[in-house]
């Protein structure tokens, strides 16, 4: 049989710091290579979900097939696939990278070099593919093209004196993108005839197909009837049709063979089964190895879920499920909370993860949640000597029973001009960084980099990063293990009853501030009610905050409403309905909204 | 078969002026509207009088009752009296403002068998009437009141307001010292709430006029000190705003918070009546044109079911000073009160809000002050 000829096959990706425009050429290199007219064009072809658009960022790995007639005369297949762009989806990144053969480094004309673009650089670079620069946005007034010539040269070292200067906006100079990706991007050179390793960058499920498995074909070949098998999940199954991506629309093919970006469908029922960085294999002639660098990915953050109505405790749970058929990363499972009643322990890769979670939970399921605070996973060692994982910290052992407890730790880089070293580093202090050292990229820029606890930078880290410098500095981390730390549980007592949804892990050291705000936030979210309530931080029985919401004074109708019973009776309903909004605990009625007030600590 | 004993309220929605606190249906009205509004009156009172009903008490309020001319006041009586039958011992009442009434009219009031006058007073002091936007002064009222008691009224009621902006503790128990001095026999002291529309909402609520407002306090120390002070001048609180002379509680009032039936006559007026709330419209133009077909000037008609029955039973019952009577509930009902209230009881006894005496369930002094929080949770859940 013969197969497609790899020399005219193209797999690249585009990498960038956030905001610098990879959407956006990957727009204009669609369009350009007339795949859709310009008419068909909606603004971020790439990005499927609602949300992705909104937010402008992605979230899923993607990939388009485009066919590009090059100068040469010739047409080429490009393959692009578009990786997610934040931290939190980093293992997804390094497996889209692994899909290609080389890199186009976006960079801001008037930017420069940030964080991100030399993580993703470096991860780039790691996985040997080829890196061609572009400039971008050189429209914009304050672009400087030449100065970021120098530094792309100077910092990560590649030549880039003949990079496109372009407007991926404007559409300005995208030929000479794709001449050089031609040039620049190396031919895929795989063994079609080799035993199949195909590389899983990605999955979707469709209620239809059933799983639909986003792969590059490294080495043999695939097509409808081949008998498959995950290499690391083991799940087996027949092909049922194979095709390459047009945009937005799956097109079937004869087969995939060596060199080739597409997808595979096999009655898959369960996107677990097919594991980002898994290799497919024929199960009748498989491969000796894998291809390297899978890992299972596992969350980091966790917290709960319930939804605000209790009676949606199976809705809640039916959409978590068809969720998670799409995102393996997701992680769930029941749990009880006194204060909350029943909904569910969740686990994400990250805060944004978590957020796009809870708003997709909110939008396209119409549910109503009260989220918990956010919690790492601690390692907690027992006197007994084993060692138990805490997602919830309800669970935590009796303090007596602990031996010693550890927290993850990220490796993080911050990039930062000058003059904001000082509260930058102040502001790494605060958050228990351990200091790593600093580097100069240039005169007026560095590089701070820190070891962090993780439990320190998922609620509002890059928030306070962006305030301190006037939104110039820029933050990439990876995760760097555990480390030994001073914890203990901090609680709240709601007249003198313990809120288990309010309980959390918190560094000794910070225990007496957290708790005071904590008190001081609660205090302004409960109504005053009937009685007075005091409202007590503690660790274990030791008080170490109070406040106190004082007893409602009046609310006494002394007027006179006549005859007009019914007026009488809808303001006292208005009442009753406004507690329905509540969650008792003990005697006390808590407003939903206060157990989130705990993310909102240090706003003001 | 014995008589329907049921209450009257007529309602005349007629002022010289709308005061800056008033949330009420009224407006001032041309002489030509207010005649072309009594004999609507007049037809809808024979269109709905039944002889069969027995009248026990008649209360005309507004508005500014007393704004209508005498006659037609006169006439309106003589209507109900035709068509209902009015009790000798009837309690009839009439709203009057200081500044609107005249020997004349007090005269042909007593004459046409009223024999319960309530003042529309709120303040003894001027710069607080004026504030108010009432149209008389504290020697205004004095002389209406001198009137009255000449014409032959011995039943008077005055009308306070607490918690005014500005008002020091000391002027609101200034108010009431002046007002027992004159030996009346009901005192409804009412504490001034912002309602949404009316220009004080405008002013003070959420402004910076609203430091002027007593805190809330202050405005409970006005309440306890103002009811100390009436007690002691021989005065008995038995609702939480009503105050009165030994047998001279307002009966009509009385009647609504025990679960009277009672019908409403005029613009918007409310009734209950055939285990059934309603309302008259608020359009003054339907209810001249249809006063005569009752059944298509009620609207919002509600079925009092057996639980919004009992809700009410629980709710009213509150603002009286005795309580709930519980047997009656039972009574009434067939189902012991702590089946349906056990919960509720139990948890603001124990807190202290409310207390038994004897058959009755009542609000303690701490409960009046958050006697809303306590009777919202009196309403069942369900239909």
């Amino acid at each position: 049989m013969a197969h497609i000829d790899q020399s005219k096959i193209r797999n690249f990706c585009i990498i960038a710091h956030i905001d610098h425009g990879k959407s956006t050429l990957a727009d204009r290199i669609i369009e350009k290579t007339g795949l859709l007219t310009s008419r068909e064009m909606q603004a971020q072809v790439l990005d499927n979900m609602d949300l992705e658009r909104e937010r402008g960022i992605t979230i899923k790995s993607q990939a388009v097939r485009t066919v590009y007639k090059a100068n040469d005369g010739e047409e080429y297949i490009f393959n692009l696939i578009d990786t997610p762009g934040h931290v939190d989806f980093n293992y997804e990144v390094s497996r889209s990278l692994a899909a290609c053969d080389g890199a186009i480094l976006v960079v801001d004309a008037a930017q420069g070099i940030e964080a991100q673009t030399l993580a993703n650089v470096y991860l780039a670079l790691d996985h040997d593919l080829d890196v061609f620069p572009v400039i971008n946005k050189i429209d914009l007034p304050s672009a400087q093209p030449e100065v970021v010539v120098e530094e792309i040269e100077d910092v990560i070292g590649i030549e880039a004196q003949d990079a496109p200067r372009i407007s991926a906006k404007n559409g300005i100079n995208i030929d000479e993108v794709l001449e050089q990706i031609v040039k620049k991007i190396p031919a895929p050179k795989g063994d079609p005839d080799a035993p199949l390793r195909a590389l899983i960058f990605d999955s979707l499920y469709d209620p239809y197909k059933g799983v639909i498995v986003f792969c590059r074909v490294k080495e043999g070949n695939v097509s409808k009837g081949t008998p498959i098998r995950m290499m690391a999940t083991g799940a087996e199954a027949e092909v049922v049709e194979v095709g390459y991506f047009g945009a937005g629309q799956f097109i079937p093919c004869e087969e995939l063979s060596a060199g080739m970006v597409g997808y595979i469908t096999a009655s898959i029922k369960n996107v677990r089964d097919t594991r980002v960085g898994d290799t497919i294999t024929r199960r009748d002639f498989p491969a000796n190895e894998p291809l390297p660098g899978y890992k299972k990915v596992n969350p980091m953050v966790y917290c709960g879920l319930y939804p605000a109505d209790g009676a949606k405790y199976g809705d809640l749970r039916d959409a978590l499920e068809k969720l998670q058929l799409n995102d393996a990363a997701l992680q769930y499972e029941p749990e009880t909370s006194i204060a909350l009643g029943f909904g569910f322990r969740c686990g994400f890769l990250g805060l944004l993860h978590l957020e796009i979670i809870q708003e997709r939970l909110e939008r396209e399921y119409n549910l109503d949640l009260v989220t918990t605070a956010p919690g790492v996973i601690y390692h907690i060692y027992k006197t007994d000597g084993t060692m138990v994982e805490l997602t919830n910290p309800s669970n935590m052992p009796d303090p007596s029973e602990i031996d010693y407890m550890e927290e993850p730790m990220v490796k993080a880089e911050i990039m930062v001009t000058t003059e904001f070293i000082g509260p930058i580093m102040e502001l790494c202090q605060q958050r228990r960084g351990i200091y790593n050292g600093m580097e100069y990229i240039e005169t007026t820029r560095a590089i701070l980099r820190y070891d962090l606890p993780l439990n320190e930078i998922i609620y509002d880290f890059f928030d306070a990063l962006k305030s301190r410098s006037r939104g110039y500095a820029s933050f990439d981390y990876e995760m760097k293990g555990y480390a030994k730390s001073e914890l203990v549980k901090l609680d709240i007592l709601v007249n003198k009853e313990e809120v288990d949804a309010l309980s959390f892990i918190v560094y000794e050291g910070s225990a007496y501030e957290r708790g005071r705000k904590m008190c001081e936030k609660l205090k302004e979210e409960i109504p005053r009610q009937l009685f007075e309530i005091p409202i007590q931080a503690a660790i274990g029985s030791k008080i170490i905050a109070r406040e106190t919401v004082k007893a409602m004074r009046k609310d006494v109708l002394a007027k006179c409403y006549g005859g007009d019973i019914s007026r009488k009776r809808k303001l006292l309903e208005k009442q009753k309905e406004g507690k329905k909004r509540m969650r008792m605990v003990g005697n006390v009625e808590i407003p939903q909204k206060a157990f989130m007030s705990v993310l909102k600590l240090d706003e003001e | 078969m014995s008589d329907r004993d049921i209450e009257l309220y007529l309602h005349i929605p007629f002022c010289i002026r709308k005061c800056a606190y008033c949330d009420f249906l009224s407006f001032s009205g041309e002489r030509k509207t207010q005649e072309a509004y009594s004999n609507a009156l007049i037809r809808e009172i024979q269109a709905v009088g039944n002889r069969e009903y027995s009248v026990s008490s008649i209360y005309i309020g507004g508005g500014t009752p007393s704004i209508l001319q005498e006659d037609s006041m006169v006439a309106i009586l003589d209507a109900i009296r035709n068509n209902f039958k009015v009790l000798s011992w009837a309690e009839i009442s009439i709203e009057c403002n200081p500044g609107t009434v005249t020997a004349q009219k007090l005269h042909a009031y007593h004459q046409a068998g009223m024999n319960r006058i309530s003042f529309g007073l709120q303040s003894a002091h001027n710069h607080e009437l004026e504030k108010l936007g009432r149209i008389h002064t504290w020697e205004m009222f004095l002389e209406s009141y001198q009137l009255a008691r000449k014409e032959g009224f011995s039943n008077i009621n005055v009308d306070i307001m607490s918690g005014l902006p500005g008002q020091t503790r000391e002027e609101y128990l200034d108010t009431l010292r002046k007002v027992i001095r004159l030996n009346l026999e009901h005192v409804s002291a009412y504490s001034l709430i912002l309602e949404e529309g009316t220009p004080f909402y405008q002013m003070y609520y959420n402004t910076e006029l609203n430091q002027e407002l007593p805190d809330e306090e202050e405005e409970r120390r006005m309440y306890w000190h103002g009811r100390k002070f009436l007690e002691e001048q021989g005065f008995s609180c038995y609702e939480i705003s009503n105050y009165a002379r030994p047998s001279k509680e307002c009966r009509h009032n009385l009647g609504y918070w025990t679960g009277k039936e009672y019908l409403g006559i005029g613009l918007g007026a409310s009734s209950y009546f055939n285990g059934k709330r309603f309302h008259n419209t608020d359009s003054m133009k339907e209810y001249l044109q249809m006063s005569d077909k009752p059944d298509r000037i009620r609207i919002e008609e509600e079925i009092v079911t057996k639980k919004r029955a009992m809700e009410e039973v629980a709710f009213l019952g509150l603002r009286l000073t005795k309580g709930i009577d519980m047997m009656d509930f039972e009574k009434r009902f067939e189902c012991r009160f702590q089946d349906v209230y056990g919960d509720v009881m139990k948890r603001f006894l124990s807190m202290g809000f409310l207390a038994i005496n004897g058959p009755y369930l009542c609000l303690t002094e701490k409960g009046i002050d958050v006697s809303n929080q306590i009777m919202a949770e009196f309403l069942l859940d369900g239909e």
